[in-house]
């Protein structure tokens, strides 16, 4: 005998053989194997393959999101943090040595023009001062004041060949980062070599560091040595992103 | 029946009442059972691995000076690391998100959210539901499949999900998502929310599970199975 109580869509059973009903619910047990598969993130060596596949989901769906007329937030003067407690953040050493004097840019890879650029040329450029949000990984986050050239403008300058796909930096510290085109191309991307108006200290990077307002603070690599453009990234994407952290890091 | 009459044998005749026969109904429909287990793993993984990358900034102030809050010790946590306990919170949003979005709309497609979404006519049924829980009150007389303490509970419980999913696509897109972030104070506070709506589903799962405890195993499994024997309320509806 079968009735549907009322009130509600519960289907009830009155007088139905045990057995019967064993059965009924052994088929309905079985429907939920899909979140039993779930039991494989339990297992040490699927773990890794499975948790870089999330990762891997998530970077493209940003990728998807990501749109160049999208600016970060810009701050008012007011906003900004005293100079004093923006972090020196370094992953070793916060003064790799760089001769400032002698330093230049190698720029390689899809360009018309490699080879070494100079501090000044990168100046001659148009300058943008912006006060950005320096967000961090670890959860703090910072408003800051960045002077510099847009990578967009640099990049025009080397003659870049836009349609390729990355651009990869090495630094005097032995960090090393790379970069989707489009985030390169946002007009808030910056070769950045001012902070609150004066040079990059030595623990900010001296002379030239990355300032990416649109990714995870990690992608903004200091004490910048050589730029490449290219459409193949090997095994070495970013110094974090090699130990484990999202490489789009996009905010 | 006919047959016992004509032949006007005794009640020995008869067949013996099945002593194998039971009453069931079917309680949680498939949506129901996957989404919530699929959920409950979800929001441990979420949980702990949250933990493991607030402590890698265990404040909600400024970086400089740091005042930590809290030191979380590391078996709670999941991931060993700030970078592993990311990937398992980027992995497991997407199922947590999922969950969330097929159990609202299985709810709200079938009909089934009149049950259990808490509306205002439920507000006083709330006390005396509580004075029977926690103060041994009389046990007030039960119309519907769940009571006005399970509405709030349930309801509150979805809130605070949508509001961890919602302050979590501002932590994570805080650029792209801009105008998500100004309702909630800005992107910093969002880190605050995102924390407290944990909390708040947390405090779910404790009291549930003592129901769980108290209501037996018919009760909890039917939540694997969909079927529930013998369910109380059928008793109830033989007596009216």
């Amino acid at each position: 005998m079968c009735f549907t109580s009322s009130g509600d869509s519960r289907t009830v059973l009155a007088s139905i053989e045990e057995k019967k009903l064993k059965r009924l619910s052994r088929r309905e047990l079985l429907k939920l194997a899909p979140v039993v598969a779930l039991g494989a993130f339990a297992v040490t060596r699927w773990q890794d393959p499975l948790l870089g596949r999330g990762v891997r989901l998530s970077d493209w769906a940003s990728g998807l999101l990501f749109r160049r007329q999208h600016r970060a937030k810009t701050f008012s003067a007011a906003d900004v943090v005293p100079f004093e407690k923006f972090p020196y953040n370094g992953y070793d050493d916060l003064d790799p040595g760089v001769d400032l004097e002698n330093w230049t840019l190698t720029v390689a890879g899809n360009v018309r023009h490699p080879g070494e650029y100079t501090l000044a040329q990168i100046q001659a450029l148009p300058k943008i001062r912006q006060n950005t949000r320096h967000v961090c990984v670890e959860g703090w986050d910072v408003i800051g004041s960045f002077g510099g050239a847009r990578i967009s403008d640099f990049l025009a300058l080397v003659g870049a060949d836009t349609s390729s796909r990355f651009v990869t930096v090495e630094c005097a510290d032995d960090y090393y980062e790379s970069l989707d085109m489009a985030t390169a191309l946002h007009p808030q991307s910056l070769l950045c070599y001012e902070m609150y108006g004066k040079p990059l200290d030595r623990g900010h990077g001296a002379p030239l560091r990355l300032s990416l307002p649109t990714k995870l603070g990690y992608k903004s690599a200091k004490y910048l040595t050589k730029l490449s453009v290219t459409s193949v990234l090997g095994a070495e994407r970013g110094y974090w992103e090699d130990q484990g952290y999202s490489w789009y890091a996009g905010l | 029946m006919a047959s016992g009459a004509q032949t006007g044998e005794p009640e020995a005749k008869r067949p013996e009442p099945q002593s194998n026969l039971v009453t069931a109904a079917y309680e949680h429909p498939w949506a129901i059972r996957f989404t919530h287990w699929l959920n409950a793993a979800a929001v441990f993984v979420l949980a702990a691995s949250g933990l493991r990358i607030f402590s890698a900034f265990p404040s909600f102030g400024a970086k400089i000076p740091e005042r930590d809050l809290i030191n979380i010790p590391k078996a709670l946590t999941l991931g060993g690391w700030l970078g592993g306990a990311l990937q398992w919170h980027f992995t497991f949003m997407w199922l947590f998100a999922g969950s969330g979005l097929l159990y609202i709309a299985y709810q709200l497609l079938s009909g089934h959210h009149k049950t259990v979404l808490f509306m205002p006519r439920d507000v006083k049924g709330v006390w005396p539901m509580t004075r029977h829980y926690f103060l041994f009150g009389p046990k007030p007389a039960l119309t519907e499949q769940y009571n006005a303490l399970q509405k709030l509970a349930y309801t509150a419980t979805v809130l605070c999900g949508m509001a961890s999913l919602l302050t979590g696509i501002v932590l994570y897109k805080p650029v792209q998502f801009s105008w998500l972030a100004w309702p909630m104070g800005g992107y910093h506070l969002a880190r605050l929310w995102h924390f407290v709506a944990m909390c708040g589903f947390l405090a779910f799962i404790p009291g549930h599970l003592i129901m769980v405890v108290l209501h037996g195993w018919s009760n909890f499994a039917s939540m694997l199975t969909g079927w529930k024997r013998d369910p109380e309320y059928l008793a109830r509806r033989s007596a009216e």
